[in-house]
Formats: structure tokens, C-alpha cells, sequence
């Protein structure tokens, strides 16, 4: 281990890349933004690369903890510290603002360095997130991560993007709003502390740990997102553009379920017992009925946004099942879904560059022109429908296992997902992809270029890797998993 | 007694403050136009000054002048270095502003200095007779730059409604300070006290002047049900005007609740009965700002609501009752201040001459026109609807603890609430800025100093945010230094 206090780095190096790309890109000089803003990304996610070295696999304490007073007045430190669950989620986060940045590479246009330098912000804030240990520091990286996103959307996204931004804002800052509240009374019963370690102790009776669950319920299921608070979701991915749609799916959505990890379960888990069965019945709706409506669906963004909420509902559900191949899915499926979402919306983004339609109806026969990445597209389309040998695949049957393990008929719905994601998957692929060139637009589709191959490329691995060998992340989460269900053991009625 | 009232130490700054403001209405007299910035030269030197005298004497214990009429303590250390600075800071703004617009005399920097004097005496006040003097002179001088623009109708209205409203409110207070004196037969404000507590002051009495004392707290703040001037003053009077109104004097009157509603009766019996008063105008206040706010069309009047909105929250910090909670509601009004000192000193650095870009229209498109200001807004707004990392954020955060500490926690529901439909109008200023197109191509000019003040103080919105602990615990140890 070094001396470095790498969690810092990790959160503070792409903020600060983030400033410099706004520097360099001042007065309009584009690609020397673009050029910083590939460095800093690729610098940040380096920095992170020392956590998974130097991580100790069964290691049962924090890791890379770094402890400072940060408010003296209210008792709050700059803690940070991370566990097996962390560092998969800093890594993904890492790795997808690359991408982002390759991504955005061309398609945007507009003040470049604004575009670039938000999702560096973002991403050091969202590493804050996973890394904190405080529950104000937690709240502070969480709340701020809305307004680059808000930006983004509002700023390049489609024509209805002010609404779309609004209504992401206003509704995720609603729940975070009464979390802050049930933070408050954390701190005031526990006698003056925001250390989750000590709220992870604190006995608190039936009313309170209902209300403290219920609040971070509301914050963390508008953020995963659950149904019935999921509306905003398809409004948001819809408007935003390729880049703000990858890091909303692949990490944003990431936020909602390391809460109930981090939150939820551990400090109210007499409350998360009693409520286990709402939670359930949410999560099977989610997985259910969302994806009906994606089969319904006409336009490919929307789509995938239903389809991540589908896939989300997967790891709801397989946080309540409090069984350990329940959670390790739960864990496993949001770092897959971080990847397979993300290039989806990608291959989304790729189309509408070219022809700038989401219409399914807009396409047809795009095999016949975009011969290389239709098999890119299938790769991804056949991860999302849960294909065995693909990441999808892993943490969806590990949740239907432990479904089934705490009760037969729940594992029974869970499991009606892999027919209807396969069905509204592979149908809008065929739509897409398949049969005769469409129209003139689509016969004049050139294939895509060097940097979109490198983009998938480095996908395929991830996706394939995690898919065919996925030992390495159930080792990583073997010693954050059973530490979770030991809190949710214990009773903490007082 | 005689020692004290011949102990002249503890006024210093005050006394340094008025030979100087005078110094410079006499100097003005003799200096041609062209010269006038010297008077704007020596109103900065002794604002600064000023400060540091009042800064470098860290009173540890309270020291009294003039039979204890007059007190320095470590609140009142504390805020009068902040009204310094965030007058001088106004006087930075105003320059290019004030010039453009003919206001460039010596009367503008000699009022600003009169209206500090009186908030000063106000932060240290220790009689009623002295807390009603200050506030009179910064009134006084308010009223009259309000009115500085003699020919604009709409500065002479508001000026207008600002007087007539404050004398109300002003009668309402002595009426109510008499009938503090009539039940305990004495103005000092650690004597009240003491007869509070010894049960020989009669209650009835006291009761029926806390009503007239909270109305007339409530019409300074600007709560609701006494918000009626607050709008017009702000869109009507001068920006710079509106902006020293938004900022320096709610220090003050952050002082005058602590020394009338804390110092002098906030005995447990007392406290009771203000507390269901200020629990009223506070939620009250909260839910007609935030809701009036939105359908604002002028940026000036929009702040006005904001305004309204914010003491509401400031006063939950008071509601709360104890030291925590007084600490807590100077954070906020200390950050209040910060931001609301930046606000307004973007409106001017947006305004040029026959264009006051006060209209919420004026800010469209700003991120084309220039990113950096628009950068420095976006921190301002997302300060003031309470998102971190920005400073705001924990300045509401400090007050929701305190009133849910104090077993409030559905007033900290409502005050959510209320703050999630106020983030909806700070979100729209955004969305000028930043998703629409500019309509207004002219080049923004502005003097560099304020420009760069402009700069610092939006910087500061994220700085303090990112460190607020410092701020925090300031305000904390001048609450208990001096209670």
C-alpha cells in the first residue's frame, strides 16, 4: 500500500481536470479542450487503478481509509474508505467517463469544454459517493452530482430537454430532500454523529427505523429509478445526449441501489425486513410491467431507458431477498448493467449521429450497410436479453436463484424477465437491423470509424469478461456482502 | 458605574465611523467632479478602517459605555466586522453603477456610512432606547437612498411605501417597548431580564408588548404577514440600493431579534409565547416567497420574494430556542449576505447605462454572451436553492437541524417542502442562462474592480461550501461568547 491518499485523488483529479478542460477550452478552442479532457479522463481513471492493485480481497475492514475533521462544529469528517462494492463502482465509473469522452468526441459541437469538463466534474463526485464513509459528505457528492447533469441534459440534449431537465432535477431532489431530514435525525439520535460506522450501531426503535427507511426510500428508489417514480427516467434519457444517457444509465442509476446498500439495510434492518415484501412487489412490478411497456415502445432510447428500468428492478429485488447469492446478484447485475446499458445507448447514440432519428419505424436493413457494427449491436442486444456467456446473464440468474431459495413463485415472475427482455430486445434488433435496406437514408449509412471500434471494443471485453469468468467479482464481494447480512441479522430494536 | 460611563474603549469603531463619515461630507463639499472618486477612496479606507478596529479587539468579556447603554461582545465583534465588509463590498459594486446613472455625489458614500453607523449601534445596543436609535438611523438613511434617484417614479414610490410602512412598524415597536418599560420598569436590556426571571415584571403586560415587539421585528425582516414593502423597495429602488438593503441590515436585524427576543426576554416563559409567533411568520413567510417568487417576471422583485423566503428560514434557527440554533441562524444570515451580495451585484454588472437588466429576460442566452458570469450565477442560484457543495446548502442544513433538534421536525418537512418549490425559480434562472438563445448581443461592460469582486464573491458561494467548517464554528463561539 502507498502513502497516497489515493480516494482523494481519485474524486479530486477528474474535478480538477474538469477545471482545467474549461480553462484550455476558454475562448472556443475545441480540440485542445477535447484532447485535456481525454487526458484527465484517462488520468482519473489510472489514479483508481492503485485501489484495485492494492485491494485485499477477503479484507473485512475499510479500505484506503482516509479520516480528517471536515466540519468541527457538527462532528463531520472527510471519511473516505472503501469496500469490495466500492471499488467495482469506482472502477465502472472510471472506465465509463472515458468512454463518455470518446464518445462525445465528434458528435459535439457546442461549447466542448462545457460538455467535457461536466461529466469529468461528475465523475469525480460520483467517485465521493461510493468512497464515503460520512453521511454528509455521502449526501453532499450525492446531491451535486445533479447539477452537471442538469446541465448536460438541459444544454445538449433534445428538443424537449428543458423539461426533461427540470423534471430530472425537481424529482430527485424531492427525495433527496427528505433523506436530508432522516440524516437530521440520525444525527440527532445518535448524539451528534454522521458516521455511518456509528449509525450501523445505533439501536433505534420500529417508528423511527420506518420512518428513516421510508425517507431513504424516496430519495433512493427515484434515483434507481423504482416504479411508480420512474417517469422521469425515459424523459431524461430520451433528451439527453449519447454521453449523458451512458453515464445516467451506467452509474447514475448506480447512486439509488449503493444507497439501499449503504443505508437502507444496514441502519433500519428491522424496517427493511418488515418492508421486504412492498420492496418485492415494487421490484416485480418494475420487472414485469416496465417490461411490458418496453415491448410497446417506438423509439429505440426510450426503449433501453425502460429496459434499464426493468434490469434495475433486478437489483432491487435482489437486495431484499437477503440471501447471499440475492445480494452478490444484486451488486453483480448493477456493475453489468452499468456496461450494458452503457453501450447500448452508445449503439443508439451511434445511429441518431448518422441519421438523427430514435425511430425503429426510421430503420431497417442497417446490416446491409453497417455490416461491423451490427454485430457490435448484437453482442450488446443478446447481453441485455440475458444470454449465458454475457455479464447479463450472471447477476439475473444469481437473483433468480435467490428468489426462488426465499420463495418459489417470486423467483417464478423474476424469471418471466428473460422472455420479455429477450422479446423486446431482439424484436427491435430485427426491426433495426435485419431485412431490406429501408429507406435512402439508411442506404447511404457508412460504417462506423476507428474510434467507435475502439469504444465498443473495450465493452465486448468487459461484458464478455465478466460473462464467461465472473469468479474474480464474487471474491471481491464476498467479504462486503456477508458483512451487509450480519447487520441485517442483528435486530436493532433497543 | 461613573468608570463605565466615562469608558469610551468599546465604542471606538463607532465613534472612528462617525467623525470620518462627517470628515467626508465636509471634504466633499470642496471637491470638484472630477476628483469625486477621493470620496470614494476615503469611504473604502474607513469601512476598512473601521473594521480593523473593530476587529483587532476581541472583546472576551462584554465590555459597556455609556451606563450600559452600549455594549461590545463577541457578537457584536463578530457582525460588525461583516457589515464593514459587506458594506465596502457594496461600495465596490456601486461605482461603475452610480456613476452611469448620476448618482456619483458625496450624499450616496455619506449615507452608506450614516446606515452603517446605525446598524453598528444596533449590533451593540444594550438599552431599548439604544437598539431604537440605531435602527432609526439606518432606516433614516435607507429611506433617503432609496430615494436618491429624485426624477424615477419608481424609486420615489418605493421610498415612499418604505417610509410610511416603516414608521408603522417603527411606532409599533415603541408601543411595544413601552410596554416592556411600563411592566418592568426599566429599558436595559440584562435589567429585563432579570425582572423576567424574578416573576415581579407582570406577564399580561409583558405578552401584550411581545406582540407589538415581534410585528415590528417581522415588518424589518420582511415576514410575512409584514412583507408588503419588501417587493416594491426592491424592484423600485436603485440596485445597488437594493442590494446594501438585502444585505448588511439583515446582519443587523439578525442582532435585533438576538438582543430584543433572546437577550431580553428569552426567558423560558417568554419564549414560549414568541416562539408560536415566529413559528407563524417563519412558515408563512417560507410559503408566500417561495411561491410568490415563481411568478416573478423582474429579477429584482424575484429576490424580493427569495428574500421573504429566506428569513423564514433564518428564522428557524431562532424557533429552535437554544445556542445551537441562534448559531445556526446567523450562519445563515451570514451566508444569506454572501449571496445575496452577489446576486445583485450581477444584475449590475449586466446593467449599463439606460438598461438596468433586471428582467429575467436579460439573463437569457448569458452562457454565450459570457461564460465565466454565468458560471459565477449558476453557483449563485444553486447556492441559494440549498444544493451542495455550495455554501447554501448548509447554511438551510444547519437550520433544519436545530428546529428537528428542538422537536420541530414537521416544521423541517414544510421548510423542505417549500425549499423543493423554491428551486424551481433558481432552476429557471438557470435555464435562461444556459439552455436559451441570448436575445441582447451588446457587450457586457463593467468596471474590473467589481468584476473581479463579482468573481471572488461567487467563488466564495463554492469555497465556503466546499469548507463551511471555519464559518460555522465562528458564528457558533459569537453566540456563546456572548449569552
Amino acid at each position: 500500500m502507498t502513502g497516497l491518499p489515493l480516494l482523494s485523488l481519485a474524486i479530486w483529479v477528474p474535478i480538477a481536470g474538469g477545471a482545467a478542460v474549461l480553462a484550455a477550452g476558454a475562448g472556443g478552442n475545441a480540440v485542445r479542450a477535447r484532447w485535456v479532457a481525454l487526458a484527465a479522463a484517462i488520468a482519473g481513471f489510472v489514479v483508481s487503478l492503485p485501489l484495485a492493485t492494492g485491494f485485499e480481497t477477503y479484507g473485512h475492514v475499510l479500505q484506503f481509509a482516509e479520516k480528517t475533521s471536515w466540519i468541527a462544529r457538527y462532528h463531520v469528517n472527510y471519511h473516505l474508505g472503501i469496500d469490495g462494492i466500492s471499488l467495482l463502482l469506482i472502477l465502472l465509473n472510471g472506465l465509463t467517463t472515458i468512454l463518455v469522452v470518446i464518445a462525445g468526441w465528434k458528435v459535439i459541437e457546442t461549447r466542448v469544454e462545457q460538455y467535457m469538463a461536466a461529466f469529468l466534474v461528475m465523475s469525480g463526485l460520483m467517485n465521493g459517493v461510493f468512497a464515503a464513509q460520512d453521511a454528509l459528505l455521502f449526501y453532499v457528492f450525492f446531491e451535486a452530482t445533479l447539477i452537471p447533469l442538469f446541465i448536460v441534459i438541459g444544454v445538449w440534449g433534445g428538443p424537449n430537454r428543458v423539461y426533461a431537465a427540470v423534471k430530472f432535477f425537481l424529482y430527485t431532489l424531492f427525495g433527496s430532500l427528505l433523506m436530508l431530514i432522516a440524516l437530521i435525525y440520525l444525527y440527532n439520535t445518535s448524539g451528534g454523529s454522521f458516521a455511518l460506522a456509528d449509525w450501523y450501531r445505533l439501536p433505534l426503535p420500529m417508528g423511527g427505523q420506518t420512518l428513516v427507511f421510508l425517507a431513504f426510500l424516496v430519495a433512493f428508489a427515484v434515483k434507481v429509478p423504482m416504479w411508480p417514480v420512474h417517469t422521469w427516467l425515459p424523459d431524461a434519457h430520451v433528451e439527453a445526449p449519447t454521453g449523458g444517457s451512458v453515464v445516467l444509465a451506467a452509474i447514475a442509476l448506480k447512486l439509488g441501489g449503493y444507497g439501499f446498500l449503504r443505508f437502507s439495510l444496514p441502519i433500519a434492518p428491522d424496517a427493511s425486513h418488515a418492508l421486504a415484501g412492498l420492496m418485492i412487489a415494487l421490484s416485480l412490478i418494475a420487472v414485469v410491467y416496465i417490461g411490458l411497456v418496453a415491448l410497446v415502445q417506438t423509439d429505440m432510447k426510450k426503449l433501453i431507458a425502460y429496459s434499464s428500468i426493468a434490469h434495475m428492478g433486478f437489483v432491487t429485488l435482489g437486495l431484499f431477498l437477503f440471501n447471499r447469492i440475492g445480494v452478490e446478484g444484486a451488486v453483480i447485475q448493477m456493475i453489468s448493467h452499468g456496461f450494458v446499458s452503457g453501450a447500448l445507448f452508445l449503439c443508439v447514440g451511434i445511429l441518431y449521429d448518422r441519421m438523427h432519428s430514435r425511430q425503429i419505424a426510421d430503420y431497417g436493413g442497417v446490416v446491409n450497410r453497417m455490416p461491423l457494427f451490427a454485430s457490435f449491436f448484437m453482442l450488446f442486444a443478446m447481453a441485455n436479453a440475458g444470454l449465458p456467456g454475457t455479464s447479463g446473464f450472471v447477476g439475473e440468474f444469481m437473483v433468480i436463484m435467490g428468489a426462488v431459495q426465499s420463495n418459489f413463485w417470486v423467483g417464478f415472475a423474476a424469471t418471466t424477465t428473460l422472455v420479455f427482455g429477450a422479446a423486446y430486445t431482439l424484436w427491435m434488433f430485427k426491426r433495426v437491423v435485419f431485412g431490406a435496406v429501408a429507406n435512402p437514408q439508411v442506404e447511404a449509412l457508412a460504417d462506423i470509424e476507428w474510434r467507435e471500434v475502439v469504444l465498443l471494443s473495450i465493452l465486448v471485453v468487459a461484458v464478455m469478461a465478466m460473462g464467461l469468468y465472473p469468479a474474480p467479482f464474487n471474491a471481491i464481494l464476498e467479504a462486503p456482502v456477508s458483512d451487509l447480512l450480519l447487520h441485517l441479522e442483528r435486530s436493532k430494536l433497543p | 458605574m461613573i468608570l463605565n460611563a466615562l469608558d469610551y474603549a468599546a465604542a471606538w469603531p463607532e465613534i472612528l465611523l462617525l467623525v470620518m463619515a462627517c470628515t467626508i461630507l465636509l471634504t466633499d463639499l470642496f471637491l470638484p467632479d472630477e476628483r469625486r472618486h477621493v470620496t470614494y477612496g476615503l469611504t473604502l479606507a474607513t469601512l476598512g478602517a473601521v473594521a480593523l478596529v473593530a476587529g483587532l479587539s476581541a472583546p472576551t468579556a462584554p465590555a459597556y459605555a455609556m451606563h450600559g447603554m452600549f455594549v461590545d461582545d463577541l457578537l457584536a465583534h463578530t457582525l460588525k466586522v461583516m457589515v464593514c465588509v459587506v458594506v465596502a463590498a457594496v461600495v465596490v459594486y456601486s461605482r461603475g453603477y452610480v456613476m452611469a446613472r448620476g448618482m456619483f455625489h458625496g450624499e450616496f458614500f455619506t449615507l452608506l456610512l450614516f446606515s452603517t453607523l446605525g446598524m453598528m449601534v444596533m449590533i451593540s445596543a444594550n438599552s431599548l432606547l439604544t437598539l431604537y436609535l440605531g435602527l432609526e438611523l439606518l432606516s433614516l438613511s435607507l429611506y433617503a437612498l432609496v430615494a436618491l434617484q429624485r426624477d424615477t417614479a419608481a424609486g420615489t414610490e418605493a421610498a415612499m411605501k418604505y417610509f410610511v410602512l416603516g414608521a408603522l412598524a417603527s411606532g409599533m415597536l415603541l408601543y411595544g417597548m413601552s410596554m416592556i418599560y411600563g411592566a418592568t420598569g426599566t429599558i436595559e436590556i440584562p435589567k429585563i431580564a432579570h425582572a423576567v426571571a424574578d416573576g415581579t415584571a407582570n406577564n399580561t403586560i409583558l405578552v401584550f408588548g411581545l406582540v407589538f415587539l415581534v410585528a415590528g421585528v417581522g415588518f424589518k425582516l420582511g415576514a410575512v404577514p409584514f412583507h408588503m414593502w419588501v417587493p416594491d423597495v426592491y424592484q423600485g429602488a436603485p440596485t445597488v440600493v437594493t442590494q446594501l438593503i438585502s444585505t448588511a441590515p439583515k446582519l443587523a436585524a439578525f442582532a435585533f431579534v438576538m438582543r430584543l427576543l433572546v437577550e431580553a426576554l428569552g426567558d423560558p416563559v417568554l419564549l414560549v409565547e414568541w416562539r408560536q409567533m415566529l413559528i407563524l411568520l417563519s412558515v408563512a413567510s417560507m410559503a408566500v416567497g417561495n411561491v410568490a417568487a415563481i411568478a416573478q417576471t423582474n429579477l429584482k422583485r424575484m429576490f424580493a420574494y427569495s428574500t421573504i423566503s429566506h428569513m423564514g428560514f433564518m428564522l428557524l434557527g431562532v424557533i429552535a430556542g437554544d445556542i445551537n440554533g441562534y448559531g445556526a441562524a446567523m450562519f445563515y444570515v451570514v451566508v444569506y449576505a454572501l449571496m445575496s451580495l452577489g446576486g445583485f451585484g450581477m444584475i449590475m454588472a449586466l446593467a449599463r447605462t439606460g438598461f438596468e437588466a433586471d428582467r429575467l429576460e436579460d439573463f437569457k442566452g448569458l452562457n454565450r454572451r459570457s461564460p465565466w458570469l454565468a458560471l459565477l450565477m449558476l453557483l449563485l442560484m444553486f447556492s441559494m436553492a440549498g444544493v451542495p457543495p455550495l455554501v447554501g446548502f448548509y447554511a438551510k442544513l444547519a437550520v433544519l437541524q436545530a428546529v428537528v433538534n428542538a422537536g420541530y421536525t414537521w416544521i423541517a418537512l414544510v421548510a423542505v417542502l417549500f425549499s423543493l418549490i423554491g428551486a424551481f425559480y433558481y432552476l429557471r434562472m438557470v435555464r435562461l442562462m444556459y439552455f436559451e438563445e441570448p436575445t441582447d448581443a451588446s457587450p457586457i461592460v463593467g468596471f474590473r474592480d467589481a468584476r473581479l469582486l463579482l468573481g471572488v464573491n461567487g467563488v466564495a458561494t463554492l469555497i465556503v461550501g466546499i469548507v463551511p467548517g471555519w464559518l460555522m464554528s465562528m458564528c457558533q463561539s459569537a453566540i456563546q461568547g456572548s449569552l
